[in-house]
C-alpha cells in the first residue's frame, strides 16, 4: 500500500457545462487530518461523494487506499466511514438500533454489533441515551450517535461532511476533540469538510481551499499564508508617540519622522510600510520585530507598543472567498 | 491403522468446516437485514394497520353476504353442484361486492400505500446516504424494499384467503376438493402479482419525484385514471370505430377483438379476467364467441389446467407490466445521484 491514502487525478465532474469539480489533484497522507475548506457550493461535498464512488466522475482517477472507487465501491466503503452532512438515523429505532443496523449491514454479526455498538456509544459519551429513539435526539447527539456509526466498521479512513455544521460552540469543542482522540486511538486518517475556518485550523494538519471547484492552495496554515500573500506573511504594527522627539517644530518631526522611515525600509525583508495616525503597518517576511523596535528607539520616537501579527486563515479566507467569509 | 487415522483427520476437517459454515450461516446476509427491517416497518407503521383492518373487514362483508346467498345457488335449477365452495369468492347479492371484486379494487391501494415512498421518504430523512455508504450493493436497497412489500402483502393474502376458506368449512360444512383448493391458491397468487405491479409502479414513482406527497398523487392518479377514465376513452375510440351494420361477420368480430384488446392494457381487466376465470371453470372463452362454436361447445367445467392455460396470455401481460415498471425503477435508480438531502 502506498503512502497515500487518497489520490485524486485530473478528477472533474460536470453537469452539463458547468464544471463543479475542475481538474483537481489532491493526495492525502495516511494518519493525516485533511481539513477540505470552502464556502457552500465549492465543491466539497461533490469531491467526497466521488471519493465513496456515490456519484460518478465525468474523468479523472480517485484511487482510496489503492482501490478505484468508481469502479469499486464497495471495497471502498468497506474501509472507509462517511458522515453525511446533517446526519440522520431512523427515527423509530434506538440509538443503539441504528448502529446494530448499520454494523449488520457490515457483515457483523448480531452479538458482536452490539457488543460494539454498546462499546462506541460509550466512548462517545451516549450511553445514557442509546435506548432512546433516535427521533429524539437533539443535533449534537445525532452528531455523535454519526461518529460512533461511522466507526463501527473499523475504517481506515473516516471521511466527515461538514460535521460541525449546527452545532453550538461548546458542542464543537467537544466534537471536535472527540474526532482528535478517536483518531489517536484507531490510527485513522480523517477527512473532513467545512467552511468555518477557525473550526478546521484547530484540528488539521493540513488543509485545501476549495473555490469553484479548483483548489486554490493545500498545506498547512502557516505555508498556505505563505503562498497566498507571496512572501509577506507577517504584519508588524507600531505605535509611536512624537512626543518624545522634543522639537516644538512641527516641521522637524516630520522630518524625524521621514529618516526613521527610510531607516525602517532598509532593513531587509521589510516589503511595506504604512503609516496611519500615529501606527506603522509594516508588512515583512519574517520576524523582524526587535531590529524595528530598536530602529524606532534609536531615532528617538517613542514607542508606545508593538504587536506582531500572522496572517491567520481569516485573511486568507477574506482574501478568496470574499463576502462567504461574512456569513460566519 | 493408518487408514483409521486418515479417516479421523478427515472427519476432523470436516467438522471444523460444518462449524465455520454454522458460524456463516448465522451472519445474516446484509440484503436479508435490510428486507428484516422492511418487513418490521410495514408490520409496525399505521398505515398498513388501518389498511389490514380495512381490507379485513371488506372481505369479511363480502363473505358474509356469499354465505347467506349460497343456499339459494344450490336450489337454483340446473345447478350442478360442484364447485360449490368457489362461490364464496365470487357470490354477491348486488348490495355488496364479492370478495374478488374487492381484491381487485384494495389491492391497487394496498401496493399504492406499500411503496409510494419507498426511496423519497428515505431521501427526505436523510438516511440515504448514510444507507449507501455501507459496502451494499445499490440495489440491495431497492430489490429489498420490492421484496420486503412482497413478503408483507403475500403473507396477508394468504391469510385472508385461507381464512375465507375456513370460516366457509364451518359454516356450509362442505370441505373444497382439491382442485377448489389449488384454484383459490392459483387466485391468491394472481391477486399477489396484481398488487406486486401497483406497488413497483409505486417504487418506480418514489425515485421519480421528491415529495412523498406527489409520489402518492401520482399513483392515485394512475389508478383513478385506469378505474374510471379509461373505460371512458376506450368508449369514444371504439364508437367511432364502429362498423357499419351492413359489415361482414368477420369485421364485426374483428372489431370486437380490437376493442377487448384495448381494454386489456389496462392492468385491473387482465387482473379481472384471470380471476373470474380461475375461480368459474364454467369460462370457457375470453374473446369474442360465434353462435356456431357456442352451440359446438361441450357444456362442462374446464379443469384447472386449461383454465390456466386460457389465462395464460393475461398473466404474461401482468407479468410483463411488473417486470417493466420494476426494470425501469431500477435503472433509474442505479443512476441516481445520491446526496444528502
Amino acid at each position: 500500500m502506498s503512502r497515500n491514502i487518497i489520490e485524486l487525478e485530473e478528477l472533474t465532474k460536470k453537469y452539463g457545462s458547468v464544471s463543479v469539480v475542475d481538474r483537481l489533484n489532491l493526495s492525502i497522507a495516511k494518519g493525516e487530518v485533511f481539513g477540505l475548506l470552502g464556502p457552500n457550493g465549492a465543491g466539497k461535498s461533490t469531491t467526497i461523494l466521488m471519493m465513496l464512488g456515490l456519484i460518478e466522475p465525468t474523468s479523472g482517477r480517485i484511487m482510496v487506499c489503492d482501490i478505484d472507487s468508481t469502479r469499486n465501491p464497495i471495497e471502498v466503503k468497506k474501509i472507509v466511514g462517511y458522515l453525511p452532512e446533517d446526519v440522520r438515523f431512523y427515527d423509530d429505532l434506538t440509538g443503539l438500533e441504528n448502529l446494530i443496523y448499520t454494523a449488520r449491514l457490515n457483515h457483523i454479526s448480531v452479538k458482536e454489533a452490539d457488543q460494539k455498538a454498546r462499546e462506541l456509544l460509550e466512548r462517545v459519551g451516549m450511553t445514557e441515551e442509546a435506548d432512546k429513539k433516535a427521533g429524539k435526539y437533539s443535533r449534537g447527539m445525532r452528531q455523535r450517535l454519526g461518529l460512533a456509526d461511522v466507526l463501527i466498521k473499523d475504517p481506515h479512513l473516516i471521511i466527515l461532511d461538514e460535521p460541525t455544521l449546527g452545532i453550538d460552540p461548546r458542542g464543537v469543542m467537544e466534537f471536535l476533540e472527540l474526532i482528535l482522540k478517536l483518531k489517536k486511538e484507531q490510527e485513522l486518517t480523517v477527512v473532513l469538510s467545512s467552511h468555518n475556518l477557525h473550526q478546521v485550523q484547530k484540528i488539521c494538519n493540513r488543509v485545501g481551499l476549495f473555490v469553484n471547484g479548483k483548489l486554490l492552495a493545500e498545506g498547512d496554515i502557516s505555508s498556505l499564508s505563505q503562498k497566498l500573500f507571496s512572501d509577506e506573511t507577517f504584519i508588524i504594527e507600531a505605535g509611536i508617540s512624537l512626543d518624545s522627539f522634543d522639537e516644538a517644530d512641527s516641521l522637524k518631526v516630520a522630518k524625524n519622522m521621514d529618516m526613521l522611515l527610510e531607516k525602517l525600509k532598509n532593513i531587509r525583508g521589510v516589503i511595506s510600510i504604512n503609516v496611519r495616525d500615529n501606527v506603522l503597518r509594516i508588512g515583512c517576511s519574517g520576524d523582524l520585530s526587535p531590529a524595528i523596535a530598536k530602529i524606532i528607539i534609536d531615532s528617538g520616537a517613542g514607542l508606545s507598543f508593538l504587536h506582531k501579527k500572522e496572517y491567520g486563515l481569516d485573511e486568507i479566507y477574506n482574501r478568496y472567498f470574499e463576502g462567504d467569509a461574512n456569513h460566519e | 491403522m493408518k487408514f483409521i487415522t486418515v479417516i479421523s483427520k478427515e472427519m476432523q476437517i470436516m467438522n471444523k468446516m460444518r462449524i465455520r459454515s454454522q458460524q456463516e450461516k448465522k451472519l445474516t446476509h446484509p440484503f436479508l437485514v435490510i428486507v428484516n427491517k422492511e418487513i418490521s416497518d410495514h408490520i409496525n407503521s399505521w398505515r398498513f394497520i388501518i389498511l389490514i383492518v380495512i381490507i379485513g373487514l371488506t372481505c369479511f362483508g363480502s363473505l358474509y353476504t356469499a354465505l347467506t346467498n349460497i343456499g339459494k345457488v344450490v336450489e337454483t335449477p340446473g345447478h350442478n353442484n360442484s364447485f360449490l365452495f368457489l362461490n364464496l369468492f365470487t357470490l354477491s347479492d348486488g348490495t355488496m361486492p364479492s370478495f374478488v371484486v374487492f381484491i381487485s379494487f384494495l389491492g391497487p391501494l394496498l401496493g399504492i400505500s406499500l411503496g409510494f415512498d419507498a426511496i423519497n421518504s428515505e431521501q427526505n430523512r436523510g438516511t440515504l446516504s448514510r444507507i449507501m455508504a455501507q459496502p451494499i450493493h445499490r440495489d440491495y436497497l431497492l430489490n429489498a424494499k420490492f421484496l420486503a412489500a412482497l413478503v408483507v402483502i403475500s403473507i396477508m393474502f394468504f391469510a385472508l384467503g385461507f381464512l375465507v376458506m375456513g370460516f366457509g368449512i364451518l359454516t356450509i360444512g362442505i370441505p373444497p376438493t382439491p382442485e377448489e383448493f389449488l384454484r383459490v391458491v392459483f387466485f391468491i397468487l394472481v391477486s399477489i402479482l396484481y398488487v406486486a405491479f401497483w406497488l413497483n409502479l409505486s417504487i418506480l414513482l418514489s425515485i421519480q419525484f421528491r415529495q412523498t406527497a406527489t409520489s402518492a398523487l401520482a399513483c392515485i392518479a394512475a389508478w383513478l385514471f385506469f378505474t374510471v377514465f379509461f373505460h371512458l376513452i376506450v368508449n369514444l375510440i371504439s364508437k367511432a370505430n364502429m362498423p357499419a351494420e351492413t359489415a361482414s361477420a368477420q369485421q364485426i368480430i374483428d372489431y370486437q377483438k380490437f376493442v377487448l384488446n384495448l381494454l386489456r392494457i389496462e392492468p385491473g381487466r387482465l387482473y379481472n379476467e384471470a380471476t373470474t376465470t380461475l375461480l368459474m371453470p364454467t369460462i370457457h372463452s375470453l374473446g369474442p364467441l360465434s353462435m356456431e362454436q357456442i352451440h359446438g361447445a361441450i357444456p362442462g367445467l374446464l379443469p384447472l389446467g386449461q383454465s390456466i392455460m386460457l389465462v395464460w396470455p393475461q398473466l404474461t401481460g401482468l407479468i410483463a407490466a411488473t417486470t417493466i415498471c420494476f426494470g425501469l425503477s431500477y435503472f433509474s435508480f442505479m443512476k441516481k445521484e445520491i446526496r444528502s438531502r
